[in-house]
């Protein structure tokens, strides 16, 4: 079990974190969530193409760059420090999973090499509504789709004949409609689907590969909530040795300080929790399972009580539009339930360990 | 194979075929210590002209995860190797050093620390013990609390107050006193397990030589953060076993076997307490990767401590929520015995090496760097100082 960086991944980590802090620091990404893009095609391009992290966990032959989960987490831990808009996880996370787990070697040929590119913008959707009748047609209504608006390649979890299986469709032959969204870094959409025609990627039941894309995702999605986790602790950190009130900085205060002592082991235990959870994913195939539900069951609500303490203690401040605070609370609390709440992911733990 | 693994092959080898012994009493334990020293598993990384082995912590870690899981009856040891001995080292003299370390590796004495007060609790710096000099020496009196192991102790480490004409924190000395002086009283105290656990101790005109300041004298307060600095890391260290009765392990499956677990309220309360369990548990494992990796932990023990202090009261309650009213009335061979037991143990975690309070302030000023608070008392000469529990007004 690794659960430190290696010196090349520390280089990564670095290596996102300065261009993240030059091309989008929270200034742009503001400029774009208040502007009319979705997300922040110039930030992404230069992802896909100077950095090229968008394929990191794509093998080599289908255009990737054949590294691990522990690096996309990497990658994922500085996006969400950020809070960059732009569709890492949808893409390079859920979509490229789902291909890798369904391993239909047609389906990986002609999609991996696009969105290891960055030039496919691809997203899963995993929800229910949508079903599949025998030649294939889809019917029904994706109710949240991350990205869905901008994908060029939809992956589309239907039933079929009672089952859960995937079809690809083009995001130009569906009807898709932009949701409000309480985490504007992250947008989401309707999709409905009216009878067309999809093609479907792997086997008819799909419930193993989904199992494990899903595991993957909730792995790697704590790294990203445990960079905007430990941003906000910084933040509020710093402004208690700044802030004077009643003639002391506030960060003098039992009544901060011992908040933030607390808020500062969930820091410990989410970053432990989250380095498990990714090593899990490339290493340990048959702790994953567990380690994921622990890393959405844990991560995500200490993220959220960590961005609301930051908030609060932020005071009237905390409340206003033009300071960042909102952004951080807003993301986490949508992470925290971006692949199901809290009792889904207790639900699973359960489960796995037997409980059940 | 490399050294380390050698080495770790020969521990374990001697671990194999050293028999045990499962009586704990202090006699056993001297000799148990006597063997461990003959065979050079005493004082591993300690300085050899001391009596020490002379090897890095890497072998000590190795040593001790090779004894993981077997329980060697050194605990009688554990004031003196985990505490007294490094503040020993850290300031003590070199004839200090000459006398008392080899002794103490090889089992021959045991020692105690001597901090608290009744009157000095979190504050320990106020402590009211003092020590007045004479023409050859000191004469130490006051009483001292939560004393482990003092009934059987050599030698123990006091702060007593040398000077109450300065600030608290600077007229402050730590000695080594001989529990074997006339004027010394121990008195067991019954904890609130109705066990002693701790014992009173009880200072009348004991006398100490000159040379026993350790540290030097009124630097008492600095000896006394070194060996509390070694009370927290090995506190933190000396954690949860997946054996004891109120681990996940433990309860979940004691609560499977009774049929709990059909109860979603029960899965419910053993899910958290698995993901209590093991967050912290992670946290171990990797604060002590980076410390192989060359990482200074500085005050991040203080995280375990805290963490550990409330899994331990969370976990007591756990089981009790589930296993329900058996835990507070049963016969005496009940097996849930045991959960009333960890019930009554549990606080003693929160308060003993530093209240949760304190350990708070430890992770804010000394890992986040936060402000200290203003201290009234900083620069108030000790005499004129409120200490301890103040009498209520009476009338109004």
């Amino acid at each position: 079990m690794r659960l430190i960086l290696t010196t090349e991944q520390q280089e990564l980590a670095g290596a996102v974190r300065s261009f993240l802090a030059s091309a989008a620091p929270i200034a742009r990404v503001r400029q774009v969530v208040e502007g009319e893009e979705s997300y922040d095609r110039k930030t992404w391009d230069r992802l896909a193409g100077e950095l090229g992290v968008t394929g990191l966990a794509i093998p080599e032959e289908y255009g990737g760059e054949g590294a691990g989960r522990a690096e996309v987490a990497i990658v994922l831990e500085e996006l969400g420090t950020a809070l960059t808009p732009v569709p890492y996880f949808a893409s390079s996370v859920l979509a490229a999973e789902a291909l890798l787990a369904l391993d239909d070697e047609d389906a990986k040929r002609e999609y991996l090499p696009g969105i290891a590119a960055g030039t496919t913008v691809a997203t899963l959707s995993f929800g229910e509504g949508v079903t599949a009748s025998a030649d294939h047609t889809l019917d029904g209504r994706a109710e949240r789709v991350l990205y869905g608006a901008d994908a060029d390649l939809l992956l589309v979890v239907a039933s079929l004949d009672g089952k859960p299986a995937v079809f690809a469709v083009s995001g130009e032959a569906v009807k898709r409609t932009p949701l409000e969204v309480l985490d504007l870094t992250r947008p989401q959409a309707a999709v409905e689907f009216d009878g067309i025609q999809a093609r479907l990627v792997g086997p008819a039941d799909a419930t193993e590969a989904l199992a494990r894309t899903l595991d993957v995702a909730g792995a790697v999605l704590a790294a990203e909530q445990l960079g905007g986790l430990r941003r906000c602790l910084d933040t509020i950190v710093d402004y208690a040795k700044l802030r004077v009130q009643f003639g002391r900085f506030v960060g003098s205060f039992q009544g901060v300080k011992h908040r933030l002592a607390d808020l500062h082991c969930l820091l410990e235990q989410s970053e432990s929790v989250a380095r498990y959870a990714a090593w899990a994913a490339d290493e340990a195939p048959q702790e994953l399972p567990q380690a994921a539900a622990l890393a959405q069951a844990y991560v995500g609500p200490a993220y959220f009580r960590v961005a609301k303490e930051h908030l609060l203690l932020h005071g009237g401040i905390g409340f206003t539009w033009e300071h960042d605070a909102h952004f951080y609370y807003k993301r986490a609390k949508s992470a925290e339930l971006l692949l199901g709440p809290g009792r889904r992911h207790r639900a699973l733990l359960a489960e796995r360990l037997g409980l059940v | 194979m490399t050294d380390i693994e050698a080495y770790a092959s020969q521990a374990k080898a001697w671990l194999e075929k050293t028999p045990i012994p499962e009586n704990t009493g202090t006699e056993v334990s001297r000799e148990f210590m006597a063997k461990l020293y003959d065979a050079g598993y005493s004082g591993i990384s300690w300085p050899a002209e001391y009596g020490g082995q002379g090897l890095s912590t890497a072998e000590e870690r190795v040593f001790q995860q090779a004894a993981r899981g077997k329980a060697l009856p050194v605990g009688v040891f554990g004031i003196g190797l985990g505490m007294c001995g490094p503040t020993l080292l850290s300031l003590g003299t070199e004839e200090q050093k000459k006398r008392y370390i080899r002794p103490l590796l090889r089992g021959e004495e045991i020692w105690c620390q001597l901090f608290s007060e009744p009157g000095a609790g979190s504050d320990i710096a106020s402590l009211q013990t003092r020590a007045v000099r004479d023409e050859d020496g000191w004469v130490l009196s006051g009483q001292k609390v939560w004393t482990t192991v003092a009934q059987h102790a050599d030698h123990g480490l006091i702060i007593a107050r040398t000077d109450a004409d300065v600030p608290k924190h600077k007229g402050i000395t730590m000695f080594i006193v001989d529990m074997r002086a006339p004027g010394v009283t121990v008195r067991p105290l019954r904890d609130m397990t109705g066990i002693a656990h701790f014992n009173e101790v009880f200072f009348d005109d004991v006398r100490i030589a000159e040379d026993q300041v350790l540290g030097g004298v009124n630097n008492g307060w600095h000896a006394a953060i070194t060996t509390l600095l070694h009370e927290r890391m090995s506190i933190g260290m000396g954690s949860a076993a997946p054996d004891r009765p109120t681990s996940y392990k433990s309860i979940a499956a004691r609560a499977q076997k009774r049929g709990l677990t059909e109860d979603p309220a029960v899965r419910e309360k053993l899910v958290d307490l698995y993901i209590q369990e093991r967050a912290l548990e992670l946290f171990n494992a990797r604060l002590a990767q980076e410390v192989k990796a060359g990482v200074n932990p500085g005050s991040r023990g203080s995280v375990t401590k805290l963490l550990l202090a409330e899994l331990t009261l969370d976990s007591a309650e756990t089981a009790a929520e589930i296993f329900g009213e058996g835990v507070v009335a049963h016969s005496e061979d009940d097996e849930l015995a045991r959960y009333a037991v960890a019930l009554a143990w549990a606080p003693g975690m929160a308060l003993g090496g530093g209240t949760n309070e304190i350990v708070r302030n430890a992770i804010g000023e000394r890992v986040l760097g936060l402000p200290r608070e203003p201290q009234v008392d900083r620069d108030v000469p000790f005499r004129e100082l409120k200490v301890g529990t103040q009498k209520k007004e009476t009338g109004a």
